[in-house]
């Protein structure tokens, strides 16, 4: 069986209160934070790699994003994935969801045979969740998201058991598929120290808009349906009054504050 | 490729959710914003229900002053089923070409959503906690917020080109309507074409069980504990003042990580959003990740043994102190405060 996993390489979110805009171009400064694979793409790893034990084949991790995200590929590599696909280019800069799904599909038909897509269920710092459908629909197969658990009755059908409100469903999906995977599916591994040593001997390949054959207008920016019109800084309009003091004389003011304002 | 069609009457649309013949109440959520939003656009206001047997639901929906139910109707789509839903909604969409279509974040929404996006070949913007119309050069296009890096920043999206503008918003984010009497809105059945390639994903079983309590979105006072409770040692103190205020009993990622509250209890970016009357915090630092849910509470009341926390930063009333001090006080004059209403 062989399986792409597509991982992406966020800023960690311990640093997200460093975040900030600049006051004059509005444009987000994030210098100095650090960054991580998304977490629940290595679940997604994980699951690839128990397959693989069980079925042989290959494991193809695949990101889009800049340079720096080869780091995230790499750790990928550590854990057990044969193969790493990266996908940078100045022309892939600024892709919405959808661009970015487009993109993968491209590259998915280009360079990576597969019957099974495997991705994470949402990232941790957009986290729209749209990624995984969009890129099903583009490649045509049939998909699953936020699976928790998945039972292959045969190498080719997949009973995949999906994570609703109050609930679950199952869902069954022949292959060629695509799922994507809450954190309950699995516990991640850690890379051993000769994983990360056979990383360096391993295949990562690099391509650019170029080798998709795909227009230009399609990728990126210009290929987003969805556009930016303003960023900023968000604060709740509260009172912002604050008490402190003999527990018993508190807790009265802050009582008859909430019955001044009619809150109780 | 769905392009701006100026020449027909415009259409804004609400994904009705169902399941098991009951409407999910996010669907109505939207349809108060929708219509707000249509009249600023002064368009009609549509919903779509996809299922089997759901003329009880297609009137429901009408008796919130919908104008239009495109009602797709078909035994096979009983039960969700990811690309078959898809296929049929987009075929609608290619053929009614609407200005706007929203959705509810629901586990369905939005597993839905994106396919139909990508299908029809628009933008889709998720998570949105606020709608709308602006006029942009003459065009009136729909604003999209979200919050973005944990809830700190927000980020307004638009889709300038492609056509509907989609989004999808979580619930409790918007508040249902009120029913209009005699709206005088259409049922208008539609077969859908169906294929085999529909069903390569199949829905074989959908296990739901009742929530056993209140879903929390809809409790006029929230008490949501933190990592502080804690000290308490167990959440009786924490029950007392929510029964006592007739209210839902919430918290925290680490008290759901400790098995003490449920996920539908998690208040935050990946929980729930809920805009009650009331939002007392106890014991809980303020991270944005959990106060970007309750941005919407009339007042918040927090106590916390940290003055810098920022909890108090969110907090209209806040008091600095040991909860089993503060607590079982606020719990006596609370008690007070009834006995003399
Ligand atoms: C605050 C904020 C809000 C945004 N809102 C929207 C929006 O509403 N609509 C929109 O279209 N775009 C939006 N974007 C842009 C969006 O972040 C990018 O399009 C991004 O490339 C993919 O979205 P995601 O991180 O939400 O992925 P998700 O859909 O949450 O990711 C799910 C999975 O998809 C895979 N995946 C995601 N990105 C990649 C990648 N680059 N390479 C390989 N695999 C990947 C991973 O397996 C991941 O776990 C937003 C960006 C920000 C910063
Ligand atoms: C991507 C992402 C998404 C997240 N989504 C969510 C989400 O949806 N919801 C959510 O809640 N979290 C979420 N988190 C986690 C979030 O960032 C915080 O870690 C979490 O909200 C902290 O919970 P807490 O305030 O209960 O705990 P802490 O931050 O540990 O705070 C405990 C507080 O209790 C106080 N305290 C301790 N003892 C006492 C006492 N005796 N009396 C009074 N006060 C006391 C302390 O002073 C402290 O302020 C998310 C994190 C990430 C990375």
């Amino acid at each position: 069986m062989d399986i792409v996993v597509c991982i992406k390489q966020v800023p960690d979110p311990d640093y997200f209160s460093q975040i900030v805009l600049d006051p004059v171009t509005k444009a987000i400064r994030r210098e100095g934070i650090p960054l991580i694979m998304n977490p629940v793409d290595r679940n997604a790893i994980e699951a690839a790699l128990q397959l693989q034990e069980r079925f042989s084949g290959k494991v193809t991790v695949l990101t889009m994003g800049p340079p720096q995200s080869r780091e995230a590929l790499e750790e990928g590599l550590a854990m057990g994935a044969e193969e790493a696909v990266l996908l940078c280019d100045r022309a892939f800069a600024g892709a919405d969801a959808f661009a970015t799904a487009y993109t993968l599909a491209a590259a998915i038909k280009e360079f990576c045979p597969f019957n099974l897509v495997l991705c994470g269920s949402e990232t941790v710092d957009s986290g729209t969740k749209m990624v995984g459908p969009m890129l099903a629909e583009f490649l045509d197969i049939p998909y699953a998201t936020n699976v928790r658990a998945m039972n292959f009755v045969t190498e080719g059908i997949c009973l995949a058991e999906t994570a609703i409100e109050n609930g679950c469903m199952k869902v069954e999906l022949g292959l060629p598929a695509l799922i994507t995977v809450n954190k309950a599916i699995n516990e991640p591994r850690i890379p051993t120290v000769l994983g990360i040593m056979q990383v360096a001997s391993k295949k990562l390949l690099m391509y650019g808009a170029n080798g998709l054959g795909v227009p230009p207008e399609k990728l990126g920016l210009a290929g987003s349906p969805t556009r930016v019109a303003s960023l900023f800084d968000f604060k709740q309009k509260r009172r912002l009054e604050t008490l402190r003091g003999d527990p018993q004389h508190v807790a009265s003011k802050a009582v008859a504050k909430l019955r001044e304002w009619h809150a109780v | 490729m769905v392009r701006p069609d100026m020449s027909r009457h415009k259409e804004i649309w609400v994904y009705a959710e169902q399941t098991a013949g009951h409407l999910a109440r996010v669907g109505l959520e939207l349809l108060g914003k929708a219509s707000e939003l249509s009249d600023k656009l002064g368009a009609g206001l549509a919903c779509v229900l996809v299922g089997y047997r759901g003329e009880k639901l297609a009137s429901e929906l009408l008796s919130y002053g919908v104008e239009k139910v495109y009602f797709v109707d078909d035994p096979k789509l009983e039960h969700y089923q990811n690309q078959a839903y898809a296929g049929v909604v987009a075929d609608l969409v290619e053929e009614h070409r609407p200005e706007i279509f929203l959705f509810g974040a629901t586990e369905m929404g939005e597993d839905l959503a994106p396919c139909i996006a990508a299908k029809v070949g628009t933008g889709l913007t998720a998570h949105c906690v606020d709608l709308r119309i602006e006029d942009c050069d003459g065009a009136l296009i729909l604003h999209q917020t979200v919050p973005g890096w944990g809830g700190g920043k927000r980020v307004d999206i638009i889709c300038p080109r492609k056509r509907p503008q989609m989004a999808t918003v979580k619930p409790g984010v918007f508040t249902v309507p009120r029913h209009k009497r005699n709206a005088g809105g259409k049922i208008l059945r539609v077969t859908p074409q169906l294929h085999e390639k529909h069903f390569r994903a199949r829905t074989v079983e959908v296990q739901k069980g009742q929530a056993c309590e209140r879903p929390v979105e809809e409790a006029e006072v929230v008490v949501a504990a933190g990592w502080g409770v804690n000290s308490l040692g167990s959440l009786d103190l924490v029950r007392e003042l929510s029964d006592l205020l007739r209210g839902a009993v919430a918290g925290t990622r680490p008290l759901l990580d400790k098995g003490l509250i449920t996920q539908d209890r998690m208040i935050g970016q990946s929980g729930k959003v809920v805009g009650p009357n009331l939002f007392i915090s106890l014991g809980a630092s303020g991270a944005m990740h959990f106060s970007t849910g309750f941005e919407r509470a009339k007042f918040v009341l927090a106590v916390d043994q940290n003055p810098q926390a920022p909890i108090f930063q969110v907090a209209d009333v806040g008091i600095i102190g040991d909860l089993r001090e503060v607590l079982p006080c606020l719990i006596e004059e609370f008690r007070k405060l009834k006995k003399a209403m």
